[in-house]
This record gives C-alpha cells, sequence and structure tokens, in this order.
C-alpha cells in the first residue's frame, strides 16, 4: 500500500473481500429492532432476519440483485471542482468515490426487469450520504428526459440526507429542476415509481421522492423531511418513537405500500406490466 | 456609509421593522379578498392568500408571513408554513390558472415548519407538490423574496417564471446557522456561514439564480415603483402564448 492511499477508505470490492474474511460467527445488531444475530443469518438481500430492515446498500449492489441487465448513463458526471474547489469537499468527493465506485450520489441507466425495460435510478447512501449534488440533480434529470423520449416508466429508489449545503442554492435549485423532468415525464403519460429506502429525508422528499404515480418503501425506513435533531430543538420535546418511519408515513397515507427487498424484483415487474405505455 | 455583509443582510431580512404581508399587499394592489383553507383540514396562517388587483387586473396574490407580536408569531410559527399552508398556496394556484390570473408569490420565511405533526401531514408531499406542478402552471407566475428566503421551504413558492429578492433580503440552502453547526458544528460562526452561503441579492443575480433586486417597500414612492415594475413584468409575461411561457420557464430551471 502507498503512502497515498494509506488513509483512503476501501472501494466496494476491497470491502465485499473483507466481508467475506470476517467470521461467520460474527455477532450483528439490527438498528432498528435491535436483534442480534450472526452474520451468516443476513441474506443476500442484507435484511434483518427478525423484522426485515433493510441494511444500507451501494447502488451497484442493489442493481445486481434487482436487474436482469443494465448498462449505466453518464457515467463520468462529476461534482465540479472549478465551481467547488473548497479543499475539504474535494477530500470528501474523493472519499465518496473511492467507497462506491460513483462518481456522483445516484447510478442511472436503462435496465431490464423481468423482460420489462426501464429507466432506473439508484441513489447511493454512503455518497456523501445521498446527498443531493448539482451532478445529482442533472443525472436525475437526464434520467426523466431519455425516459420521456424513450417512452420508459422510471423507478427510482431514493437514498438520501437531503441538500448538499457545500453545492450551496445550487443544491436547492436540484429540487426544481428535477421536478420539471418529473413533470413533463408525467405530462406524456409514463409511470414513475419511487421507492424509498433507509434514509430518505429533506430536499429529496419534498421533491422528487414524493412525485411518483405510486410510493414503495422499505420495511422501518427513515422518511422524512426535516432532521429529529431539528424539529425536537423547535417543539422543546423529544419526538415520537418512529414518527419518521415507513409504517407510519403509510398509515398517514404518503406511502402506497412496503416492500421487503427479496419480493421487490416480483412486485416491481408486476407494476411495471400494469402500467406499459399505450 | 460602509458596504454591508452578508450577515449584516441577513439580520437586515430578519429585522421586525421588515414591511409585513399585510402592509405590502395594501401598498401594491388597489383591492384585496383574502381567501383561507386547503379544503381538508386547516387555514394555515403563515401564509396569507387570495385574489386583488394589480393596475385593475385581477391576480392571484400568496404571502408567507411572519407575525407582529407574540400571539400571532406563534400562529403564524414564525413565517414557517405548515404543510397545509403549502396545500392552500396550491390550491389558489390552481385557481389562478383555471381563471387565468396571473400569480404573485411574496417569500419571507426561515423555511417549512419543522414539527411532528407537519411530518404527519406531509411537509415533503406538500412541498414536492407545489414543484411539480408549479413547473406546468399555464399562468404567469412571479416571486418576490421580500425577507429571508429559507430553503425548500421557500422554493417551492419560488419556481415559476421570475424570481426577484427585496435589496434587503436573503435566500440560501439552508439558515446560515444551521450551516455553521452542521459544517463546524459550532452555530455561533453564522458570520463566515453568511459569507460562504453567498445568499445576498447581490451574489445571486450574479449566478442567475434570481432575475432583479427591487428596493424595499417602505412608503407610497417606493410602493408605486414596485407596483409599476411588477404591472411591466405581467404584462410582458402575458403577451407570451403558453407553450413560451413554459418554454421560458423550463429553460429558467434547466441550466442549474
Ligand atoms: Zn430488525
Amino acid at each position: 500500500m502507498t503512502q497515498n492511499n494509506l488513509f483512503q477508505s476501501p472501494t466496494p470490492e476491497q470491502l465485499t473481500e473483507r466481508m467475506d474474511h470476517i467470521p461467520s460467527n460474527t455477532m450483528m445488531a439490527c438498528p432498528y429492532c435491535q436483534t442480534k444475530f450472526f452474520k451468516t443469518q443476513l441474506d443476500e438481500f442484507r435484511q434483518c432476519p427478525e423484522c426485515h430492515y433493510g441494511f444500507r446498500l451501494l447502488a451497484h449492489d442493489r442493481i445486481k440483485l434487482l436487474c436482469d441487465s443494465f448498462e449505466e448513463t453518464e457515467k463520468d458526471l462529476a461534482p465540479s471542482a472549478t465551481d467547488f474547489p473548497d479543499e475539504k469537499y474535494q477530500n470528501k468527493i474523493k472519499q465518496a468515490k473511492a467507497n462506491t465506485g460513483l462518481n456522483e450520489s445516484v447510478l442511472t441507466g436503462i435496465a431490464k426487469i423481468a423482460d420489462q425495460d426501464l429507466a432506473l435510478g439508484v441513489m447511493d447512501p454512503y455518497f456523501i450520504m445521498g446527498s443531493l449534488g448539482s451532478q445529482t440533480g442533472e443525472k436525475i434529470t437526464r434520467l426523466f428526459e431519455l425516459a420521456t423520449k424513450k417512452k420508459l416508466p422510471v423507478v427510482l429508489f431514493t437514498a438520501s440526507g437531503g441538500a448538499r449545503m457545500q453545492e450551496r442554492i445550487f443544491s436547492l435549485m436540484q429540487m426544481a429542476k428535477v421536478s420539471r423532468a418529473v413533470s413533463e415525464h408525467k405530462k406524456a403519460g409514463l409511470f414513475y415509481l419511487t421507492v424509498l429506502t433507509d434514509p430518505t429525508t429533506g430536499g429529496v422528499t419534498a421533491s422528487f421522492a414524493m412525485q411518483g404515480n405510486i410510493t414503495m418503501a422499505e420495511p422501518h425506513a427513515l422518511i422524512g423531511f426535516a432532521g429529529q435533531r431539528v424539529i425536537e430543538q423547535t417543539i422543546h420535546q423529544k419526538a415520537p418513537k418512529d414518527f419518521q418511519r415507513a409504517e407510519t408515513l403509510m398509515k398517514n397515507g404518503f406511502v402506497d405500500l412496503i416492500t421487503p427487498r427479496d419480493k421487490q424484483k416480483e412486485v416491481i415487474a408486476k407494476l411495471l406490466r400494469w402500467h406499459q405505455a399505450k | 456609509m460602509t458596504k454591508k455583509t452578508a450577515y449584516d443582510k441577513v439580520q437586515a431580512a430578519r429585522h421586525p421593522s421588515k414591511i409585513t404581508a399585510d402592509n405590502l399587499i395594501s401598498a401594491l394592489f388597489e383591492d384585496f379578498i383574502e381567501l383561507h383553507g386547503d379544503r381538508h383540514n386547516k387555514d394555515d396562517e403563515a401564509i396569507k392568500a387570495g385574489i386583488g388587483t394589480l393596475n385593475h387586473q385581477p391576480v392571484t396574490i400568496i404571502a408567507t408571513q411572519k407575525g407582529t407580536d407574540t400571539k400571532e408569531n406563534i400562529d403564524r410559527h414564525f413565517g414557517s408554513p405548515e404543510p397545509q399552508g403549502y396545500r392552500k398556496a396550491l390550491r389558489l394556484m390552481k385557481e389562478a390558472e383555471r381563471f387565468n390570473r396571473p400569480i404573485i408569490t411574496f417569500v419571507n420565511t426561515p423555511g417549512a415548519y419543522p414539527g411532528v405533526d407537519a411530518e404527519y401531514n406531509g411537509q415533503g408531499d406538500a412541498i414536492a407538490q407545489c414543484l411539480i406542478e408549479g413547473a406546468q402552471l399555464s399562468v404567469p407566475y412571479l416571486s418576490v423574496i421580500y425577507g429571508e428566503g429559507g430553503s425548500g421551504g421557500a422554493l417551492a413558492l419560488a419556481c415559476g417564471d421570475q424570481v426577484w429578492m427585496f435589496e434587503n433580503s436573503t435566500y440560501s440552502v439552508l439558515s446560515p446557522e444551521g450551516y455553521a453547526a452542521i459544517l463546524w458544528k459550532d452555530a455561533k460562526l453564522v458570520e463566515q456561514a453568511s459569507e460562504d452561503l453567498k445568499l445576498t441579492p447581490e451574489q445571486l443575480i450574479k449566478e442567475e439564480i434570481i432575475d432583479k433586486i427591487v428596493p424595499e417597500v417602505n412608503d407610497i414612492t417606493s410602493a408605486k415603483k414596485l407596483q409599476k415594475l411588477l404591472t411591466a413584468e405581467i404584462d410582458k409575461l402575458q403577451a407570451l402564448s403558453t407553450e413560451d411561457l413554459l418554454n421560458q420557464r423550463k429553460q429558467r430551471f434547466r441550466k442549474f
């Protein structure tokens, strides 16, 4: 190992390799139900064996679990070093790229799921918390534009800590830019399915996460607009347990269905078949 | 006079002497009828909305408003709308579209209200719908940020054809306090945060985030001046075909 990459995070491949070297009797704990279990009990979908909470996934890994084929689009779009030269931020980006194998916090492409063609976007929670950078917004906008042109449905997996503060007001503008592209796709009569994964918050919740024709969520995913800490500071009391969990949002009318990962391929394929463009 | 720092602007935007929505509306419009409610479960007082006339032509007016005393500020959450406020705004914007009325919004909010009930009522959904519907409204849609333009809560009401700012106003992805707390774990570094966020109208117009800086409204002369600017802009936008209007709006946001 050279001096240079001594402090870099491992690549996804290195991570998988390391995971494989973790003794199978290692204990893990579910962050939702706190159940402790052996690493070997975690299925290929990385779900808690007790409550089906989905542990965070690299975008590339999710594609492997879900798609029969996938052709990446706009792979090279990355945060600009000239527009946002701050050294700390640039280091964060470098780290995020190494951690995820991506150049931005979303992976986009044209996919096939059970013989259905679709435009697919998957946000990566390991890329600066899936935050909404200018190029994240650009990639999603181009995905919707491509889908509108090719008359394809869009399926978008969201995972985001919200706006990317380092990109200031330009991060905020992505909410309007993507919303516009979604509105064109909608106007063309095409189908948009969102799958909200843990965590989906802030500006992403307040834009394209909540604009689908059908809104699916993963079990116990944290979904909300404002952060819990901000809310507690405002109301001067503790927020109720689970007030921003997928199940609470479904009860309150903001999520259509909750689908664990091992069932998603089947349900998504069915929804795509039932929404084929005329 | 010494040059104002970004933090001076933040303080001026938040100053108690800032014109209220009530005064702004009565200074700019000859007539105004307030309309209430989201048609589901609430009338959010953080948003004052209705129909008025600008140069004798009916327009839909939507304004976020802070309070002038403690009671008003509690009722209005210091100008932070709840989901029902955004739904009231969107309902009236859709009504405006139905009757081919231009829409003018006035924004002065620290952001959408962060509360447990606001989450239960779908704060994210409410803003998301303003953004997707706002993109396709077929009537002129003009926004004026007249104090604080805080985050998604401001953007929800500022996604139309033109966005203007008062001289003493700000527009940012989050508050300087929030920025400092998250990036440096120290909310006291708010002056530096204000600089870094480039949230002043002068900086934002350079980056083409906004289209025009207009003087503060604080007397009849300044009100008349803004009234004239608004009338001229609405006339210009109304002269466009719906297709051109929507195309122009598309280009405005596509470039970001
Ligand atoms: Zn569990």
